[in-house]
This record gives structure tokens, C-alpha cells and sequence, in this order.
């Protein structure tokens, strides 16, 4: 009896994430650096030809290395590569740090969370860095 | 299910391979972006890096060689992570093997240009 009164009641469901919940869902420190690690990879899959294309132009002649100059001086174009510098950054010490854990180095609690602090600490002042590099001379 | 000693035909047997493939490659890139920081410091010396200079830096053929390496790696690392992305979010099969179809155009337009690119300097 007892248990057919516990099977009738109403139990909570866990369902999968909805769009509306993800602004309320609080994400720990590794899970933003690996939502952030997956932007950043695709941010960088779509700006690849564009990388790509200004890496042809600083090498095809002395006339377009020029002509690169005043590219890469627009404000906006300036932004697309603060964007890629920030992306490259959190991607490769967000990478290292994967790497780390799949070694096995770092995978208790405690650890890994410090090491996913870490990935920002190292990768945020980097990018402000590049910041300062892009938009000091303006 | 093996059929003769070496083919495979049942089973997500790329995976193991392909996770693998995902680091190797990282590890290369993490290497090739290492040796380029140091590479420019070396040809830089302190002064600003002109036309000469950097056009300089990829011609000789082991550093076009190096450097297409990477890309080559760059690319394969883009390709497994981007169909991982795809097979997360993408139920639809069409649409998937239209977005996987896309992906792998787009890579393969890539290496090609950047073969011109490092081949013209």
C-alpha cells in the first residue's frame, strides 16, 4: 500500500535545458570556461577565411602590406580582431587546461575549479592586452 | 562486427580516433603558435617588423612547410569540433549532413587558399 501511494504522487521532472532557462542557470567557473571554449572554436571556424585572407594580403606585396595598414586601422575591423585575439586566447589556455585534465592533473574538485578561475585569469588581462594594442594608437 | 583481420564495419569506432586526432592536433598548434612567438622575436630583434621582414620569415620552404602544417592541423581540429557542434544542436538528418557537407567545403577552401598564400611569397 505504501508504495502505490508513493508511485501516485507527483515527482519533479528534470528536463533538458530550455532557451528561457539559460539566463537563469547558474553556470560554476568550468562550465562558462567550457561554453566559452565552444564559442570561441566556432567564432574561429567562421573568421577563418577572413584571418586567412589578411594573412594574403600581408604577404602578396610591399603595396598590400600597406593597404593592410589602413585595413586593420578601422575601428570596426579593429573589434573583428580584438574578437579573434580573445578567441585564440581563451581557446588555447582554456585548451592547455583540458589537456591537463585529460592527463588526469587537476581533476578534483577543488583543483579543477581554481584551474577554470585560472584559464581568466590569464586569458582576460591577455585579450585587454590586445586591446590596448589595437585601439592604443587611435 | 570485423570482417578479415582489419575492417571494421559496425560501431562508432571513429571517435576514440578522432578524440585522439583533437589533441594531437592542439598539442601541434600550441607548439606552432610557440615557435612563431619566438620566430618573430628572433627576426624582430626590437625594431618594428616591415614588409621585408615579414615576407622574409615565410620564405623559406621549411617554414611554408611548418607553417601549412599547422594549418593542415589547424583545420582538422576545426573539423572535429565543429561536427561535435553539429551533432549537439542539429537533429534534422538533411539539414545535419548539409551543415557537415558545409563545414567540410569551407575547411577544404581554406587550406587551399592558405597553399596559395605561403606558395606565392
Amino acid at each position: 500500500m505504501a508504495n502505490e501511494t508513493a508511485s501516485a504522487k507527483v515527482r519533479p521532472q528534470f528536463r533538458n535545458l530550455s532557451l528561457a532557462q539559460i539566463t537563469s542557470y547558474r553556470l560554476p567557473a568550468a562550465g562558462i570556461v567550457s561554453i566559452l571554449h565552444r564559442v570561441s572554436g566556432v567564432l574561429l571556424f567562421l573568421m577563418l577565411p577572413l584571418l586567412l585572407w589578411l594573412f594574403d594580403i600581408s604577404l602578396r606585396s610591399e603595396g598590400t602590406f600597406e593597404r593592410l595598414r589602413g585595413i586593420a586601422g578601422n575601428f570596426f575591423v579593429k573589434l573583428v580582431l580584438l574578437a579573434a585575439a580573445w578567441a585564440i586566447l581563451h581557446h588555447l589556455v582554456a585548451g592547455i587546461r583540458y589537456l591537463a585534465l585529460d592527463l588526469h592533473v587537476g581533476i578534483e574538485k577543488e583543483p579543477s575549479r581554481k584551474s577554470a578561475v585560472a584559464v581568466f585569469v590569464i586569458s582576460v588581462p591577455l585579450a585587454l592586452l590586445a586591446a590596448i594594442w589595437l585601439f592604443g594608437a587611435i | 562486427m570485423a570482417i578479415g583481420a582489419k575492417r571494421l564495419v559496425v560501431g562508432a569506432h571513429y571517435g576514440l580516433r578522432d578524440w585522439i586526432a583533437q589533441r594531437l592536433t592542439a598539442v601541434i598548434l600550441a607548439a606552432y603558435a610557440l615557435f612563431f612567438i619566438l620566430y618573430l622575436i628572433v627576426v624582430r630583434a626590437g625594431a618594428p617588423v616591415g614588409y621585408d621582414e615579414w615576407a622574409g620569415m615565410f620564405a623559406p620552404n621549411w617554414m611554408k612547410v611548418l607553417t601549412f602544417i599547422a594549418i593542415l592541423a589547424l583545420l582538422y581540429h576545426a573539423w572535429i569540433g565543429m561536427r561535435d557542434v553539429w551533432m549537439d544542436y542539429v537533429r534534422p538528418t538533411g539539414i545535419r549532413l548539409g551543415l557537415l557537407l558545409l563545414t567540410v567545403l569551407w575547411l577544404v577552401y581554406c587550406a587551399i587558399y592558405a597553399a596559395q598564400t605561403l606558395w606565392s611569397v
